[in-house]
């Protein structure tokens, strides 16, 4: 019997899948998403002001995405969706992370699965809890996988040298202005592919910055924009790298 | 969730194709049974429902105040002595209803799911006339209800970031909207509450001014309307009173609202009014 003209095995599919998915993300710059002291903090190095990587999912849940917009847009819309019907059906303390991760780990995992081109985006799903034990940071990747991470994370496209630098600087308990100064040094540290290190700065102009804030009542989560945020860069500004 | 063209492992299709921003719309197309309005033919007209009664909205220069007393009633039964009819629909601005208890709650709920998810997907809030007019959609959806004895109207009050006032929305029953730049009233003791409010309110007053005559309007409306509460001083149940202001939504803590009710009727002792 002949093979169908064109034929690859389903490895190599898989394979192939990946490597594509993987360089679309790798193009992008990184978002870093930490625990400080009274929640998470969401920061991605993003010169738009109004295409955002990072949003707010439901009351004590936040959702930061790097790859193709219009891919993770489409996820972003479909889990506000999903949490808004849950929460109006149920009750606001019956919307979890947890279900909305499972639900895009089995929408990401299907498309890998189904479609010839897969999606090329990497998402973090972040709950915060009433103590900081009960935080719950979620990766999501292309192909569906689903980890939960402890402390902090970092996706997109240098993420390694990111992660590498937030390994060395996260502590748990930080406040808010030294962990900005630990994930903007991290993004730093991720040098985008041509650039060399420590040639860009990263200011108030292109960072997108978000924090759930556990002291905050019913929506948590806050922007951070204009002079709170000038102000928090500049108290940490002698220790920048 | 019925979606008959989701695909299996995947969200279903309801959720990822793109298109608005209201809840509402998104809900008719994903879950129509969760919509008031959605309970399919009604028997015959229903009367012995819960029925909130009256709220008032008082504006201010640089806000506005909203304030619900406490009662809800079963034709001549008290139902319920600390039913809340004014709630936070965003962070500038409130809503209170008067009518049927159950869709009261229902349509409020909505709203301000509403509000939220146009400003989770769209990253910016409607403007205040925008939804005074969403609301004005969901009293219209609710005709056929209030056709059937069902009947409930909000109120609604917020502060115009572009104009920096305070702003007040009332509708009726077929979902006529219309603003009121002074004060409003509405519910069955709105007539008596009104008259007080025509007697107390000045253009020039504070903040506290329009706490005063809104708590003292519902006493008058208590006084005349059997179906709208007084403050219960054995239960320390007092009104639920409201401010938005540039600072956005705030409810008054009975703390606050307890001295406006105590000097309200020590004067009252003095001088009953007749």
């Amino acid at each position: 019997m002949t093979m169908p003209f064109g034929y690859a095995s389903p490895e190599q599919q898989v394979r192939d899948k990946s490597e594509y998915a993987r360089k679309g993300i790798a193009r992008g710059r990184s978002v870093v998403v930490l625990t400080y002291v009274d929640g998470i903090l969401f920061v991605a190095e993003n010169p738009s002001t109004t295409l955002h990587k990072i949003s707010e999912m439901y009351d004590r849940i936040g959702f930061a995405a790097v790859g193709k917009y219009n891919e993770f847009e489409n996820l972003r819309t479909a889990g506000i969706r999903i949490m808004d019907t849950r929460g109006y059906m149920y009750d606001r303390r019956d919307v979890t992370s947890r279900a909305l991760a499972n639900a895009y780990a089995q929408t990401l995992g299907a498309i890998f699965t189904e479609s010839i081109k897969p999606y090329e985006v990497e998402i973090v799903v972040a709950e915060v809890g009433l103590t900081a034990a009960d935080d719950q940071i979620f990766r999501l990747t292309y192909d569906g996988s689903i980890a939960d991470e402890r402390g902090f994370i970092a996706i997109g496209g240098q993420s390694e040298q990111v992660l590498t630098s937030l390994r060395e600087h996260h502590t748990e308990g930080q406040p808010l202005a030294t962990a900005l100064r630990v994930a903007v040094d991290a993004l730093t540290a991720g040098a985008p592919p041509g650039a060399q290190n420590g040639e860009r700065t990263l200011t108030a102009g292109n960072l997108e910055v978000a924090m759930l804030d556990r002291k905050r009542s019913r929506r948590l989560f806050k922007r951070i924009v204009g002079s709170q945020l000038d102000g928090l860069l500049e108290e940490t500004a002698a220790s920048a790298s | 969730m019925p979606d008959p063209t989701g695909v299996a492992g995947r969200l279903p299709s309801v959720f990822m194709t793109p298109g608005t921003s209201s809840f509402t719309d998104f809900l008719s197309v994903a879950a129509p049974d969760l919509l008031p309005g959605a309970r399919g033919p009604l028997p015959a007209p229903v009367t012995d429902a819960a029925h909130g009664t009256t709220i008032v909205a008082v504006t201010f220069p640089g806000g506005v105040i909203m304030a619900g007393d406490r009662r809800a009633t079963q034709g001549h039964m008290i139902a319920q002595r600390d039913v809340e009819k004014v709630h936070h629909a965003d962070e500038f601005s409130c809503v209170g209803y008067a009518g049927t208890a159950g869709v009261g709650a229902e349509l409020i709920r909505l709203f301000q799911v509403e509000l939220e998810h146009y400003e989770k997907i769209e990253g910016s809030t409607l403007s205040l006339d925008a939804k005074a007019n969403r609301l004005a959609f969901m009293v219209k959806g609710n005709l056929g209800m209030a056709m059937q004895g069902l009947a409930v109207i909000p109120l609604f009050a917020g502060f115009d970031t572009e104009t920096g006032e305070g702003r007040i929305f009332s509708y009726d029953i077929a979902a006529a909207k219309s603003e009121e730049r002074t004060y409003e009233s509405i519910g069955s003791g709105s007539v008596f509450a009104r008259g007080s409010l025509k007697k107390r309110f000045r253009a020039n007053h504070t903040q506290d001014d329009a706490v005063r005559i809104s708590v003292e309007a519902l006493y008058d409306a208590a006084d005349d309307d059997s179906a709208t509460g007084g403050p219960d001083l054995i239960r320390k149940l007092y009104p639920i009173v409201a401010s938005v202001t540039a600072d956005g939504y705030r409810r008054l803590t009975d703390d606050e609202v307890g001295p406006v009710v105590d000097s309200i009727i020590a004067d009252r002792t003095q001088n009953s009014g007749g």
